[in-house]
């Protein structure tokens, strides 16, 4: 019990205490908003009229212990909703990470129902000099390929 | 001079209109007569290249001249600018580079018509396809984007200059190569449409295409490397990719591309993915040019796009009249492409190629579906928003893990059925050694379970190290069988077996080369930066480092004047460098620029940005950035362009051998594998 509990508290400590984390975590969740494209911590263009600024709001916010949503939304507030660098996982931005997955449900249900079909139809029939080989004429021609080739 | 360059257009114009009509008739009417009008079209198309060559040269000349009586040249150049540039203005801008993008098209085209004897009739029905698309391009240089146009008014003493950021060696290469890979594609695609057009017995074409597509993806694939080590050489934010639409316009033909590379020998060699490998050869086209549409129309921001211009209305109409004419086409002859599909077993390469091929597309659509869902959310939402790299870090990392994945796998799956007890044969050692690849990043301290990116940083690692290890344990093996059969020791016998087949081995050495890459990639999440304001003897310490600042002063030319500073590097009490971070201010184009200096070494890269003077102090700010393991992205990529050079080289003869051991007296027989 004690140990959980010291378990516990040294993940809240080690959370709350990690400003700088944070800080880099949330920069890099957010946009500069001049206009250079790039993400916010990754601005480095001389004489941005914007980034700075952005940064100190951005480490005041951390540094009074707001939380990450709530920092997101003090941001799309003030700068809009591109500020964020990816769309949020809700209302329709949610298509955005939903649809990538259903595209590869789709896709694998595709393949896999193909290669279903595929094995399913019949070998094309043989020429009439040609016999298959079976049993243990087949098994000696494997071992002697494998031992020829050590595939 | 600028009349002389737009004759020549003109010219161009009317050329490859000729080619394209004429030779459309003569492949229609098939009379005697037709014939000598389809040489004719041949010979137009001929011509067509000498005419954008001339136009090119034209404004090549002009720039060298200062003549800025041409707005492009006024536009994109200046007098002091130097010669190498001056050169590359002819793709710094819009017109220039749709005039590149011409005579690219123009050469590629000029090239497959005098080998039209390899088989004249798919060769010109190729022919007529090229001259269509080269029709598109010089119409749009003759009416909506004319690099001759003349500048209004009295003529300017000077010219407003070359962006600082393409005022940098790569620049003079990167956007070639890329071009080279983009314009490459309408190569096979062209083939692909006649033969489809033709209906076109067996698969010769694909033959006939195979090094035309080899070639143009190891352009493309250049091109995009060459792109990304700009970004990191110059943009100095510490990074090489950043998921921007123009970079995703650039990755997406290539993953299309390199699907059809993989799927198409599922055509050669059992006659299977017909339909799907036309479908491959008009995405990648098509994706191309829609690429230059999102460059070019200014429909979706992008840090690298051309100004926004009336042309994005014709690269929009001339992607839905390809659409629309491969779509006829496609209904017209599809029972052309019927396949005899037959799978024999889960576990074969026909399988590895199918979700390979699944996973090529998928990541191309995610990139697609990222790259316009801004426009879609506007539509939907009436605002736009961002969809930059934490998306496309978390959706497309999985899907190029699980690619990894097939890398390693696929080389030792067999045509038709591989033996479970075969499989785990092989694979056995390589899974051991990724394993212990694994075990030993843990044990160095990266926990998979405190961050995702870790966890994605240890799976890439472990799928790396599967990938060479299985590429390394076919070239062994390959190389024991020859060595038993010839008596040669096996370094010789692997260099044999690399001759033998280069296509195969030469992919696999590709697959090295990307597991490389990957290797080099996996280091992002272990970056480290630090900031500060540094005067004389200030220090700043980033990992093993110690960054000393020695002096900080400035320089000018005629170009450009700098500023820059002198930082010297310690590691523990040695001195191991200097580095003279920089940032530069262009005097023609009044912008500023920041050279950022990198010392790499195999471990990592050190990489010092100059972000300018503090105004109170006057003191340089140094931002310092500790990037693991970057160089081998780009040993990786060599890696690959190499791998791509052996599987262009045809084969060589068998060596002779020993007399083969007979094996059983009957008649013909068939089952034993392949």
């Amino acid at each position: 019990m004690q140990c959980g509990f010291l378990c516990l508290a040294i993940f809240i400590l080690i959370g709350s205490g990690d400003e700088a984390a944070r800080f880099d975590h949330l920069g890099h969740q957010l946009m500069c908003i001049c206009g250079c494209r790039q993400i916010l911590l990754e601005c480095n263009h001389v004489g941005c009229p914007d980034s700075d600024g952005m940064r100190n709001e951005l480490m005041a916010a951390v540094s009074r212990g707001d939380s990450d949503s709530l920092v997101s939304q003090a941001f799309v507030q003030k700068y809009g909703p591109t500020v964020l660098a990816a769309p949020t996982n809700t209302g329709f931005n949610r298509t955005a990470w939903i649809v990538p997955f259903v595209a590869l449900g789709f896709g694998l249900m595709t393949v896999v129902f193909i290669v279903r079909a595929w094995r399913s139809r019949p070998a094309p029939a043989l020429a009439e000099d040609l016999r298959p080989v079976r049993g243990a004429d087949l098994e000696q021609f494997r071992a002697q390929a494998r031992k020829e080739t050590e595939l | 001079m600028a009349q002389i360059g737009s004759y020549a257009l003109l010219l161009a114009l009317a050329l490859s209109a000729y080619s394209f009509l004429a030779g459309t008739i003569a492949l229609v009417r098939r009379d005697p007569g037709s014939e000598r009008m389809g040489e004719t079209a041949r010979r137009a198309g001929i011509a067509t290249f000498a005419a954008v060559l001339l136009a090119a040269v034209v404004l090549v000349i002009c720039a060298f001249q200062d003549n800025f009586s041409i707005a492009y040249i006024f536009h994109h150049s200046n007098r002091d600018l130097p010669a190498p540039y001056k050169f590359a203005t002819l793709w710094s801008g819009q017109e220039g580079s749709l005039l590149f993008w011409s005579l690219l098209l123009a050469a590629y085209g000029f090239v497959l018509r005098l080998r039209y004897k390899t088989d004249p009739r798919l060769f010109a029905y190729a022919s007529v396809v090229i001259a269509a698309v080269q029709v598109f391009f010089l119409l749009l240089l003759n009416f909506a984007a004319h690099p001759f146009a003349v500048m209004q008014g009295s003529l300017p003493p000077d010219g407003a200059g070359l962006n600082p950021l393409l005022q940098y060696p790569e620049m003079v290469i990167h956007p070639p190569m890329l071009y080279l890979g983009y314009v490459g594609f309408t190569v096979p695609f062209a083939f692909a449409l006649g033969a489809l057009i033709m209906k076109y017995p067996g698969e010769k074409w694909i033959h006939v295409t195979r090094r035309w597509t080899m070639v143009t993806w190891g352009f493309l694939t250049c091109g995009i490397f060459l792109g990304a080590h700009w970004a990191y050489s110059v943009l100095g934010w510490g990074g090489y990719w950043g998921w921007d639409p123009v970079e995703n316009a650039s990755l997406m033909p290539w993953l299309t591309g390199t699907a059809f590379l993989h799927s198409v020998m599922m055509q050669e060699k059992r006659g299977m993915l017909k339909v799907w490998n036309m479908w491959l050869v008009f995405a990648t086209f098509w994706l191309a040019i829609l690429g230059t549409f999102l460059t070019r129309s200014g429909i979706i921001s992008s840090v690298h796009a051309f100004a926004q211009s009336s042309i994005g209305e014709w690269f929009g109409w001339f992607l839905i009249i390809t659409l629309a004419a491969f779509l006829y086409f496609f209904w017209r002859n599809k029972s052309h492409l019927r396949s005899e599909h037959k799978l024999e077993s889960l576990v074969s390469r026909e399988s590895s190629f199918l979700f390979n091929n699944l996973l090529f597309v998928l990541a191309c659509f995610t990139i697609l579906w990222g790259t316009w869902f801004p426009k879609i959310s506007e539509l939907a939402q009436g605002h736009q928003v961002t969809v930059g790299a934490p998306f496309y870090n978390s959706v497309a990392i999985p899907v190029a893990l699980l690619l990894l994945l097939l890398t390693a796998l696929g080389p030792l799956l067999a045509w038709r059925k591989t033996s479970l007890e075969s499989l785990k044969r092989n694979f056995l050692w390589p899974a051991l050694g990724a394993a212990a690849v694994g075990l030993v990043m843990m044990i160095s301290g990266v926990r998979p379970w405190n961050d995702i990116s870790y966890f994605y940083a240890l799976m890439a690692a472990m799928l790396a190290a599967l990938v060479s290890l299985t590429v390394v344990s076919e070239f062994i093996r390959g190389g024991r069988v020859i060595s038993a059969h010839s008596g040669q020791n096996l370094f010789a016998s692997m260099v044999h077996l690399l001759h033998r087949n280069t296509r195969r081995y030469g992919g696999y050495i590709v697959h090295f080369g990307v597991a490389v890459l990957v290797i080099g990639m996996l280091g992002t999440p272990f970056n480290r930066e630090a900031e500060k304001e540094m005067g004389y003897g200030d220090k700043m310490s980033l990992g093993p480092y110690t960054l000393v600042c020695q002096s900080y002063t400035q320089e000018y030319n005629e170009n450009y004047s700098s500023e820059w500073a002198i930082i010297n590097v310690l590691k523990g009490e040695k001195q191991i460098a200097t580095l003279y971070p920089e940032r530069r201010f262009y005097k023609a184009s009044q912008q500023a620029q920041t050279i950022p200096r990198i010392r790499s070494t195999a471990a990592e890269d050190l990489y010092l940005v100059y972000e300018g003077l503090n105004p109170d102090t006057g003191r340089p700010i140094i931002k310092a950035h500790l990037n693991p393991l970057v160089m081998w992205i780009w040993v990786g990529v060599w890696i690959v362009i190499v791998g791509t050079g052996v599987a262009l080289i045809p084969n060589a003869q068998a060596v002779v051998r020993a007399p083969a051991p007979k094996l059983v007296e009957s008649p013909a027989v068939v089952g034993a594998g392949n």
